[in-house]
C-alpha cells in the first residue's frame, strides 16, 4: 500500500467515525427533543401546555383596573365512564386576584377506575400567567364505582397578564389510564379489555 | 429488463490515454449470474442497481398514483373504497420519495461521484453494496402490508399522530420496520458519499474544483446524516407509542400531537431538499455543457447550495402554520422560509446567466434542464406564496399545495434524474440514445406534467382540499383535466424505458468525450467507463472551475 | 420550449385576470375582512411572482432563440461578474421585505382573538363537527347529508353535492365570534374558505381561532386535515344570518332541547323509539358500521347479528355512552341526548333481524349519565 493510499485510507476512517458519532448525536438528539419541546412549551406557552406541578401564592397587589373572564370547559373522552363537572363555567377576575372554583368528578359505572385530567389554555400567551395553586392536572385519580368527588381548583392570574387578553379558556379533557399495575387489578372485573 | 453491465473485461476498454495505469483485473475471479449482483462492491455496478431498482419503484408509486386519479377522473366513488384510496395516496408518497427519488439520486452519485473526483471506486465498497440491498428489503415489506388484515399504511405520507399510532391499523409496525431498514440505507449511502468525496479526490483537486454534482451531494450527504437518525428516532416512539403503552404523542398520557409534526418536520423539510440539491448539481453540469460555456459564479453556487441545507433546518414549520403556533413563531418561520427563496434565486439567476451569450444545443439532457428549470422555478414561485402565512391559512392542505410540490418533485427531481441519465447514458453504454424517441419522451413528459399538475392550482385555490377520494362537483373539471394528464404522462414514461432498454443494446457510438461542451473527469475515461477506472489516481488540470 | 411558454403565459394570464370575483378558478375574497386582506396578499404575491416569471424567462427565451449553436453563436468568456450577483441577491430580499410587513400585520390581525361577543366551541370526531355555543347551552353535532346513494352513483348528485349538512352552524353576522377547537379523536381541520378560517382541532389541546362576517349567506368548506376513512365526508356549512335572526334561532334551539329533554320521564313505545332512532343511526352510526349494521372490520365491528350485544344489553349501552378509548368510537354520553342514546340503542337491537323486542327507556339511560 503507498503512502497515498494509507493516507486516504486514514482520511476515509476518521470521516466515517466522525459521520456515526454525528449519527447517534443525532438519534440522540432526536429524543432529547421531546423534553426539549416540553421546556420550550412550558417557557413560551407554545400549545397551551401548562405546568404540572403546583406553584405558590405570590403576593402581589390586585390590579382591579380590569376584569379578566376566565372560562372553565370539561370534557370526556372515549372509553372512561365518568362524567366532570364543574361548579362555574365562566367567571370574572382581577390579575392579582386569588379564586377557586370546584371541580367534580363522578364515576357512573359499578366499577373503580383510573382516569386523568389534562388542561389545555387558550389563549397560549396566557399560559405563562395562570398560576395554579392547587391542580388535579396530570394527576392520576382512582374513583370506586358510583364514587363522587369534589376537588377545588385555586389559582390566580398574574398581574403582568398582558393587556390584549381579555378571557382565558382553560379546558380539561379526561382521559382513561392504562397501566400495567391497574390493569392487573381490574383484571376480574369486566372492564378490561373489552374492546369491541 | 436486462440491464447491460458495464463491460465484465475491462482489458478491452482501458486502453486510452486517461484509463492507463489501470491494473490488470483479469484475475479477479468474479462471481456469475445473480451472485455478482448480489457480491458485488462495484461502485458502477451498484449505481446501476440502485437506478434500475429506483426505476421500478417509479413505475410501482406511478401505479398507484394513477389508481387515485382513476377514481378522482370524476366525482362519485367508482373503482375503489375510501380506505383503500388512503392507502393509496400514502403508498404513492412513500415510495416516490424514500424508493423511487432518493435511490435514483444516490444511483447517480454511486456511478458518477468516483468518475467525476478520479477516485477508483467508493471509500467503502462493501458498506456499498450493503446499503443497496437493504433496499429491496425494505420496500418489499412496505409493500407487503398492502396484503395484511387491515390494509397498509393510510395516514399519508407525513403520517401524522394520533392517526398514525392509536387509529393505526395493525400493519404499522411493520411500515416502521420499513422505514427504519430504508432509513439505514440512506444513512450508510450518505457516510459513503461523505468519505469518498473528502479522501478519494484525484491529487490537486482542490474542493472548490469539485463539479457541483459532487458539491450538491456532499451538502445532501450532510443533510442526510443529519436528519434521518431523526426520522429513525420519529418512528422509534411511533414504535413504543404504539406497542409499549408510551405517549409521546398522546395527549391522553400527557403526550402532545403536535410533537410528531415538529420532529416529522424537523426531518421533512431538509429530507425536501434532499431531493431538490443533486438535481441542481445535475442541471448545473448539463446547462454549460451544451451552452458552451463556462457556468456562471460556480462559487456562489456552492455557497447558495450551502445557505438553503442550512436555511432548511430552520423552517420546519411552515408546515405547521394552521396547527396553533404562537404568533411570535408563525412570524418567525414565515420570514426564515421566504428568506430560502434568495439562495434559490441565485441559483435560477446563474443558470439563466450561463445560458445568456452562450452557443445553445438542445439535446435531450438539455430539453429536460431546460424544462427543468422553468418548471422549477414555477413551483418555488408557488413556495413563496405558500411562504406568506396568513395566505397559507388558505392554501394549506389544499391542491394549491400538491401543485406546488409536484411541480418541485416531478418536473424538478424527476426531470432533473432523467436529465442526468442521457447525460450520462453515453458514458454507461457507449452509445447515444435515441434522438427522437428521446425528444417524444420528452414532449410527451412536458405536456403531460403541465395538464396534470397546473389545473390543480386553481383546483386548490377554490377550494378542494388534498387526500379525498371524491369531491364537490365545482372540482370536476379540474380533476377530469389532471387524470388525463397523469394517464398521459405515465404511459409516456415507457418511451423512457424503451429509449434505455435501446441504448443499452446498441445505438450510435458514443467517443470517450460524448458531448462537445462538456468538460469533467468523467469524460476522460471511455465509453462505455471500463469497469474499473482511475485505479492509478489521474493527474488533475485546474482548467474548468475555480481560478 | 418556446410553444411550453405560449401555453404557460395565458394559462397565467386567465388565472390573474379572474381576481374580479371568485367564479372557481382563484381564492374567494370571502366576506371577511381577514379574507379580504388575505385574498389582497394572495393577488399581490402573485403578480410579484409574474413579474419575477416574465423577467426571468424573457432573458432565458430570447437567450435559448438568440444565442443558438445551430446559428454558429459562438460562446462568450464570462463566468463571473461580482456586483451583479450581489445585486440579485438584494433585490429579492428588499422585495421580500416588503411582502412581510402586510403579511406580519395581517397575521397579527388574525391571532388577535379579544373582545368576542360570541364563543363557539368546535370540536372534530370522526367523522363529523359538534358545534357548542358556550353559555347558551345549545350543542348539537352536524353531520353530511348528501346520501350515499349519490356518492355510490346510483342517484342524480344535488348541487351540494358533498358540501351540505343537516345541521348547520348558524352564526349572526357583524359580531366578534371566537371558536374554540379541539377533537375527540385525530387531528381535523375546520376550514371554511369565504371566511379564511382554517385551524386544526387537536385532541386534548384547544386551538383558537375568530371571524367576524360582514354579509349573511351560506358559505361551505371541509376539513382540511386527513382524519382517516371519511375525511373527504365531513363538510362545514355555516349560516351567517342577521342578529335578530340569529336571537330568535338561538331560542329556538334552546326550547327544543328543553322539549327533548322532557321526553327523558315518559314512557316510550318501541315503534316511537325505532322511529327516532332511524334518522340518528343513519346521521351517526352509518358512516362507520354502515347502512345494515354489516360494519367493516376489522375496524368497524358488525352491529347486526353481533351475538355479545344483543346478549348483554349493559354492555351494548356501555359501549355508546362511553365509548371505546383509541377507537374511532367515541363517548356520546355528551353529544347525544338520553332520548337519542335509548332510540340508537332500540333500533340496533331490532333492525336488521334482531328483533329482541327491547324499548330502552331513555330514564334509564339518563341514570347512566348523572350531570
Amino acid at each position: 500500500m503507498s503512502e497515498y493510499e494509507a493516507a486516504r485510507a486514514a482520511g476515509v476512517r476518521r470521516t466515517v467515525i466522525r459521520s456515526t458519532a454525528a449519527l447517534i448525536g443525532m438519534f440522540a438528539f432526536a429524543f432529547a427533543l421531546v423534553p426539549l419541546y416540553d421546556v420550550f412549551c412550558r417557557i413560551t406557552g407554545l400549545n397551551g401546555k401548562v405546568d404540572t406541578t403546583a406553584q405558590a401564592i405570590i403576593h402581589e397587589e390586585v390590579d382591579q383596573s380590569r376584569y379578566i373572564t376566565v372560562q372553565f370547559i370539561t370534557r370526556g373522552s372515549a372509553g372512561l365512564p365518568w362524567q366532570m363537572s364543574v361548579a362555574t363555567r365562566q367567571m370574572r377576575v382581577h390579575p392579582g386576584q386569588t379564586a377557586e372554583v370546584d371541580f367534580t368528578f363522578t364515576n357512573n359505572s359499578q366499577q373503580k377506575s383510573w382516569g386523568r385530567a389534562i388542561p389545555s389554555v387558550s389563549p397560549s400567551s396566557a399560559t405563562n400567567h395562570l398560576r395554579k395553586v392547587s391542580c388535579f392536572c396530570f394527576q392520576e385519580q382512582l374513583l370506586q364505582g358510583d364514587e363522587r368527588l369534589t376537588i377545588p381548583l385555586v389559582f390566580q392570574l398574574a398581574r403582568d397578564l398582558p393587556e390584549e387578553i381579555t378571557t382565558i379558556t382553560l379546558v380539561y379533557t379526561l382521559y382513561p389510564v392504562h397501566n400495567m399495575v391497574l390493569d392487573a387489578s381490574l383484571n376480574n372485573n369486566k372492564i378490561a379489555g373489552d374492546k369491541i | 429488463m436486462a440491464p447491460k453491465l458495464p463491460p465484465q473485461h475491462p482489458l478491452q476498454h482501458s486502453t486510452t490515454a486517461a484509463a492507463d495505469g489501470q491494473a490488470d483485473h483479469a484475475h479477479h475471479a468474479s462471481p456469475k449470474g445473480i451472485m455478482r449482483w448480489l457480491l458485488t462492491t462495484n461502485h458502477k455496478e451498484i449505481g446501476s442497481l440502485y437506478l434500475i431498482f429506483s426505476l421500478i419503484m417509479f413505475f410501482i408509486g406511478g401505479i398507484f398514483a394513477l389508481v387515485v386519479r382513476a377514481e378522482l377522473f370524476q366525482p362519485g366513488l367508482q373503482l375503489i373504497e375510501p380506505e383503500f384510496f388512503n392507502q393509496m395516496t400514502t403508498m404513492h408518497g412513500l415510495i416516490m420519495v424514500f424508493a423511487a427519488v432518493m435511490p435514483a439520486f444516490t444511483g447517480l452519485a454511486n456511478w458518477m461521484i468516483p468518475l467525476q473526483i478520479g477516485a477508483p471506486d467508493m471509500a467503502l465498497p462493501r458498506l456499498n453494496n450493503f446499503s443497496f440491498w437493504l433496499l429491496p428489503v425494505a420496500f418489499t415489506l412496505l409493500l407487503s402490508t398492502l396484503f395484511m388484515p387491515g390494509g397498509g399504511p393510510n395516514f399519508g405520507w407525513t403520517f401524522y399522530a394520533p392517526l398514525s399510532t392509536t387509529y393505526a391499523p395493525p400493519s404499522t409496525t411493520f411500515f416502521i420496520l420499513a422505514l427504519h431498514i430504508a432509513g439505514v440505507s440512506s444513512i450508510l449511502g450518505a457516510i459513503n458519499i461523505v468519505a469518498t468525496i473528502l479522501n478519494m479526490r484525484a491529487p490537486g483537486m482542490r474542493m472548490m474544483d469539485m463539479p457541483l454534482f459532487v458539491w450538491t451531494w456532499l451538502i445532501t450527504a450532510f443533510l442526510l446524516i443529519a436528519v434521518m437518525p431523526v426520522l429513525a428516532g420519529v418512528i422509534t416512539m411511533m414504535l413504543m407509542d404504539i406497542n409499549f403503552g408510551t405517549s409521546f404523542f398522546d395527549a391522553a398520557g400527557g403526550g402532545d400531537p403536535v410533537l410528531f409534526q415538529h420532529l416529522f418536520w424537523f426531518f421533512g423539510h431538509p429530507e425536501v431538499y434532499i431531493m431538490i440539491l443533486p438535481a441542481f448539481g445535475i442541471v448545473s453540469a448539463i446547462i454549460p455543457t451544451f451552452a458552451r460555456k463556462r457556468l456562471f459564479g460556480y462559487a456562489s453556487m456552492v455557497y447558495a447550495t450551502a445557505a438553503i441545507a442550512l436555511l432548511s433546518f430552520l423552517v420546519w414549520a411552515h408546515h405547521m402554520f394552521v396547527v396553533g403556533l404562537p404568533l411570535a413563531a408563525e412570524l418567525f418561520f414565515m420570514y426564515s422560509t421566504m428568506l430560502i427563496a434568495v439562495p434559490t434565486g441565485v441559483k435560477v439567476f446563474n443558470w439563466v446567466t450561463t445560458l445568456f451569450r452562450g452557443s445553445i444545443s438542445f439535446e435531450p439532457p438539455m430539453l429536460f434542464a431546460l424544462a427543468f428549470v422553468v418548471l422549477f422555478t414555477i413551483g418555488g414561485f408557488s413556495g413563496l406564496m405558500l411562504a406568506i402565512a396568513p395566505a397559507d391559512f388558505q392554501y394549506h392542505d389544499t391542491y394549491f399545495v400538491v401543485a406546488h410540490f409536484h411541480y418541485v418533485l416531478v418536473p424538478g427531481a424527476i426531470f432533473a434524474i432523467m436529465a442526468g441519465v442521457y447525460y450520462w447514458l453515453p458514458k454507461w453504454t457507449g452509445h447515444y440514445p435515441h434522438e427522437r424517441l428521446a425528444q417524444c419522451h420528452f414532449w410527451c413528459s412536458i405536456v403531460g406534467v403541465n395538464l396534470t399538475f397546473f389545473p390543480m392550482h386553481f383546483a386548490g385555490l377554490a377550494g378542494m382540499p388534498r387526500r379525498i377520494p371524491d369531491y364537490a362537483l365545482q372540482f370536476a373539471d379540474f380533476n377530469l383535466v389532471s387524470s388525463i394528464g397523469a394517464f398521459f404522462f405515465g404511459i409516456s414514461q415507457l418511451i423512457f424505458v424503451l429509449v434505455i432498454v435501446l441504448c443499452v443494446r446498441g445505438g450510435r457510438k458514443a467517443p470517450a468525450q460524448a458531448w462537445e461542451g462538456a468538460e469533467d473527469l468523467e469524460w476522460s475515461v471511455p465509453s462505455p467507463a471500463p469497469l474499473h477506472t482511475f485505479e492509478t489516481p489521474p493527474v488533475f488540470h485546474r482548467s474548468h472551475h475555480g481560478d | 420550449m418556446r410553444s411550453l411558454w405560449q401555453w404557460l403565459l395565458p394559462t397565467c394570464v386567465i388565472a390573474g385576470a379572474n381576481q374580479a370575483q371568485a367564479n372557481g378558478w382563484n381564492m374567494p375574497v370571502g366576506v371577511t375582512d381577514i379574507s379580504r386582506d388575505i385574498y389582497g396578499l394572495h393577488m399581490t404575491i402573485f403578480w410579484v411572482c409574474v413579474a419575477i416569471g416574465l423577467l426571468v424567462f424573457g432573458v432565458m427565451f430570447y437567450s435559448l432563440f438568440r444565442y443558438r449553436h445551430s446559428k454558429g453563436a459562438k460562446a462568450a468568456e464570462f463566468h463571473e461578474h461580482t456586483s451583479v450577483e450581489v445585486l440579485w441577491t438584494a433585490i429579492p430580499v428588499l422585495i421580500l421585505v416588503g411582502m412581510a410587513v402586510p403579511a406580519t400585520a395581517t397575521l397579527k390581525n388574525m391571532y388577535d382573538t379579544s373582545e368576542a361577543d360570541l364563543d363557539v366551541m368546535i370540536i372534530g370526531q370522526q367523522w363529523r363537527w359538534r358545534y357548542e355555543y358556550l353559555g347558551e347551552d345549545v350543542a348539537f353535532n352536524s353531520n353530511m347529508s348528501t346520501p350515499w346513494e349519490q356518492i355510490r352513483g346510483e342517484a342524480a348528485r344535488g348541487e351540494h353535492y358533498l358540501l351540505e349538512v343537516d345541521e348547520p352552524l348558524v352564526l349572526p353576522i357583524n359580531r366578534k365570534i371566537r371558536f374554540l377547537m379541539t377533537s375527540d379523536d385525530v387531528i381535523h381541520s375546520w376550514w371554511v374558505p369565504d371566511l379564511a378560517v382554517k385551524q386544526d382541532t387537536i385532541p386534548g389541546f384547544i386551538n383558537e381561532n375568530w371571524v367576524q362576517i360582514n354579509e349573511p349567506g351560506i358559505y361551505r368548506g371541509q376539513c382540511a386535515e386527513l382524519c382517516g376513512v371519511n375525511h373527504g365526508f365531513m363538510p362545514i356549512v355555516v349560516h351567517a344570518v342577521e342578529e335578530d335572526e340569529f336571537e330568535i334561532w338561538l331560542a329556538e334551539r334552546k326550547e327544543a332541547a328543553e322539549q327533548e329533554a322532557m321526553g327523558v320521564d315518559r314512557e316510550w313505545e318501541l315503534d316511537e323509539l325505532m322511529a327516532r332512532g332511524e334518522p340518528v343511526y343513519r346521521a351517526i352510526c352509518a358512516s362507520c358500521h354502515q347502512a345494515e349494521g354489516q360494519g367493516a372490520p376489522p375496524a368497524f365491528p358488525a352491529l347486526a347479528n353481533n351475538a355479545q350485544l344483543i346478549d348483554d344489553l349493559d354492555w351494548h349501552i356501555d359501549r355508546i355512552v362511553n365509548g371505546v378509548s383509541g377507537t374511532a368510537m367515541p363517548a356520546f354520553r355528551s353529544t347525544l341526548n338520553p332520548v337519542e342514546i335509548a332510540a340508537v340503542v332500540t333500533y340496533t337491537r331490532n333492525a336488521w333481524g334482531g328483533d329482541t323486542g327491547d324499548a330502552v327507556q331513555p330514564a334509564s339511560i339518563a341514570e347512566k349519565i348523572v350531570q
